[in-house]
């Protein structure tokens, strides 16, 4: 932080006419560029990881042709994505074909803004984050929704209506199990119910909230519509949902938008459950000072890929769901357990429970 | 009721996705088995059928007499063959065209070659870049035959004692 103050400082002095506003959304701008710029490179080598994790899970090598041990294969994959054409269906509606993966992109990377990496180091600090992220994320789905509509193709469409209705049967689930963080926590500001976990791995709210934990994590998956919940684009089923008629560059960006959902999801679990930028040996006497060197964002870092891991091993792993049984699992399942939970945590909040309350 | 009892303790503590997940865990540090093709190639049968060849005799004198029982045999028509007199007087080949888009790759020409003139390699990983390109002429099949008769006549040793 001191070294951000010291930047803006030189800033000011070097160029002296900036009056506020110009300065502010420069400043606006420049906290943009540094939290994109290393997330679609992050986003890049997610597709990597995620074409060796489940190569090597599926006894293959997974690419290691472009460049030492492929490593430069997503760069590949981008370059050839970006000289691609893109195809413009006769009978689609233009604007909208356009905008829609506008539309996906924008709100998954717009949510990053109130992430909290670190102690102090966010782009924006609301007090109701938590509010942003469910309110910004749920535009996401108007992205898959518009390119099922406007490619005008029947199967665009079927994988349009499948995202609708998942979307918001998961989105009230989601939307339950982070109520029960909020209740402990007692904020819906992601930097105080960060703070609120400070003193310990067992201070962290995936104890007293395991079962919300892996509802959690579930519902990520179906809301980003990864396997196996990836019904909406089911190559088997209806080809390629609603990515059918987009090509190159357009879609890539659904791509990116796609992977980014999945990183965010991820940092929201840590940041939700597993303390964010709290060392897991805090409250331990000599791993404590042991550990102290290293700083908050690579704790987070490093839980958030665990979880990132997590999300390909799950796809290497299991077979597609049915349908109406992701939603027997919503409606019928999640629904109930976390309602029930609000109960229990209402309860261990009343009679002050162990460490967290 | 018991058995009831002990499946909605399964489902809950998700017994069966974890199970699920050992496995894949076990095979992501297991050895991996991929064979590295051009650089690593599994190892090829002597009988393999893959890209045509015309042999010569150690002298230099190719072996095919256009006796034209391989055009006779071949059940896709894919061998062209054309003779004349040789000055010394001996009937050989003009034309001796193999079209690899027709070939099948049955072996049959080989099989009924009286002179082992035409043989197939064990080259598979061939390409072309032109549709003409899919006509072996005599030149190229001779140029097949002499790059790989090394291997060739190997193959046929090997599998001599079958025969």
């Amino acid at each position: 932080m001191e070294l951000w103050q010291a930047f803006v400082q030189i800033v000011y002095t070097l160029i002296p006419w900036l009056d506020g506003t110009v300065a502010s959304i420069l400043i606006i701008l420049i906290k943009a560029i540094a939290l994109v710029m290393p997330l679609m490179l992050v986003v890049a080598y997610f597709t990597y990881a995620e074409r060796k994790v489940i190569g090597y899970m599926q006894l293959r090598i997974g690419p290691n042709r472009v460049g030492p041990k492929g490593w430069l294969q997503p760069i590949a994959d981008a370059l050839k994505l970006m000289t691609k054409e893109i195809i413009f269906p006769t009978k689609a509606n233009i604007y909208l074909f356009l905008l829609a993966p506008v539309l996906a992109i924008a709100p998954a990377i717009a949510v990053w803004a109130v992430i909290p990496f670190d102690e102090g180091i966010y782009v924006t600090n609301l007090d109701i984050s938590l509010l942003y992220v469910l309110a910004i994320g749920s535009i996401g789905v108007y992205g898959i929704i518009l390119a099922g509509w406007a490619s005008n193709s029947k199967y665009p469409l079927l994988g349009a209506l499948r995202s609708a209705s998942l979307l918001v049967s998961y989105e009230i689930v989601i939307g339950f199990a982070l109520v029960t963080v909020v209740m402990i926590a007692g904020s819906v500001n992601l930097n105080t119910i960060v703070q609120a976990q400070q003193g310990g791995i067992i201070h962290w709210y995936f104890i007293p909230l395991f079962p919300m934990m892996i509802i959690f994590f579930i519902s990520a998956l179906v809301e980003t519509n990864r396997a196996p919940f990836d019904v909406v684009e089911g190559e088997s089923e209806i080809v390629g949902g609603t990515h059918v008629e987009y090509s190159g560059m357009t879609f890539a960006v659904f791509f990116l938008a796609e992977y980014a959902n999945m990183i965010l999801m991820a940092v929201l679990a840590v940041v939700m459950f597993f303390g964010g930028w709290h060392s897991p040996f805090e409250a331990i006497p000599y791993l404590e000072s042991a550990f102290a060197w290293v700083p908050g964002i690579m704790w987070l870092l490093a839980k958030t890929t665990f979880f990132m891991f997590l999300y390909l091993w799950v796809r290497a792993t299991f077979p597609r769901f049915r349908y109406d049984q992701i939603m027997h699992l919503s409606w019928k399942v999640f629904l109930p357990i976390t309602i029930i939970w609000i109960f229990v945590v209402a309860l261990m909040t009343q009679l002050k429970l162990g460490p967290w309350f | 009721m018991i058995k009831k009892l002990s499946k909605l303790v399964k489902d809950f503590t998700l017994s069966e996705l974890r199970t699920g997940l050992k496995i894949t865990a076990k095979e992501l540090v297991n050895k991996k088995i991929t064979v590295q093709f051009p650089e690593e190639r599994t190892p090829i049968s002597p009988r393999f059928r893959g890209l045509h060849a015309l042999r010569r005799y150690p002298n230099g004198e190719e072996r095919c007499i256009a006796c034209k029982l391989c055009e006779a045999v071949c059940p896709a028509n894919a061998i062209t063959i054309e003779s004349e007199m040789r000055d010394d007087g001996t009937r050989r080949t003009t034309v001796y065209d193999i079209d690899l888009f027709k070939c099948i790759f049955c072996g049959f020409c080989e099989e009924a070659c009286p002179v082992d003139a035409i043989v197939e390699t064990q080259i598979f990983d061939y390409a072309f870049e032109s549709r003409q390109g899919s006509i072996m002429t005599k030149e190229r099949l001779l140029e097949v035959g002499s790059q790989n008769e090394q291997a060739i006549s190997q193959a046929r040793l090997v599998d001599a004692k079958y025969k």
